[in-house]
């Protein structure tokens, strides 16, 4: 066994196991934080794959920004104990529909595997951030800016939801 | 040197364990983090086809997928604050005043 592949195992054990302990968790901050390994151990997988742009901006933007909000409003509105929250007699319907999901996955993986692509030495330079750039720079650049635009509507969107709502005051007619 | 189909095999097993999280968990948090496993099972998915096919194409739309997950997440929990605001709690099963 190469140690690509050991890596990879064990890579993906703690990837498999921090799901699963997200899903358990009883308490929100722990599924966050199970979470947080998750996405630091997917970011390895990126590296792996040649895509450390990619991996970087993964630990940035998942395991930075998207978690560390997730803990703001968990810690917020206070809701770190979610006890009796999980009924194991209604388990059944979900976990069946799960494996069923999983078993499709797995069946068209399994499908395809005689032809399978082996991931070796590659002959194009895959890890170079600034060829990529140029990719994201002409071919793809209007959904690059559309993302900007998505990005400040959800920004206004995020400020007008979460504004409190003001009691209107006695003289608000006399002053306008 | 790891097939590939050792990626997608683990990409479907986190997206499962994600959709089982969003049919599971009755608390609205959990199931914003759920959303987001599948979002990375399907980014993982994408690179892993990024290396075999060598073009950067599924680079770049694993990096647009971020950024719709960024603003996705900071609506949503700006959504799940409004919410616990009006009714003191983020229950999913307790959300049901459209139903009729």
């Amino acid at each position: 066994m190469s140690l690509e592949l050991l890596l990879f195992f064990i890579l993906a054990a703690i990837a498999i196991a921090t799901a699963i302990g997200m899903l358990l968790s009883r308490s929100a901050v722990y599924a966050a934080l199970y979470l947080v390994v998750n996405f630091v151990s997917v970011a390895i997988f990126y590296l792996l794959l040649d895509a450390p742009f990619i991996a970087l901006s993964q630990i940035a933007v998942y395991a930075g920004a998207i978690m560390v909000l997730f803990l703001f409003v968990i810690m917020l509105i206070g809701l770190e104990n979610l006890a009796g929250e999980l009924n194991w007699r209604q388990l059944a319907w979900p976990l069946a529909m799960g494996v069923i999901l999983l078993a499709q996955g797995v069946f068209l993986v399994i499908q395809r595997v005689g032809r399978d692509v082996y991931i070796g030495q590659t002959g194009t330079q895959l890890s170079d951030p600034s060829l990529m750039a140029k990719v994201l720079f002409t071919d793809y650049v209007l959904p690059f800016q559309i993302t900007a635009v998505l990005l400040l509507v959800a920004m206004i969107g995020a400020i007008v939801l979460s504004k409190r709502e003001k009691p209107a005051l006695p003289n608000q007619g006399k002053e306008a | 040197m790891v097939p590939v189909s050792y990626y997608l095999v683990l990409s479907a097993i986190l997206f499962s364990l994600g959709a089982l999280g969003v049919l599971i968990r009755r608390n609205s948090l959990v199931i914003f983090m759920s959303i987001e496993l599948m979002l990375n099972a399907a980014n993982l998915a994408f690179v892993a086809f990024t290396r075999v096919h060598e073009t950067f194409s599924g680079q770049i739309f694993v990096f647009l997928v971020m950024a719709v997950a960024a603003a996705e997440v900071a609506v949503g929990l700006a959504l799940v604050v409004a919410i616990y605001r009006s009714r003191q709690s983020v229950d999913i099963d307790q959300m049901s005043s459209l139903k009729g």
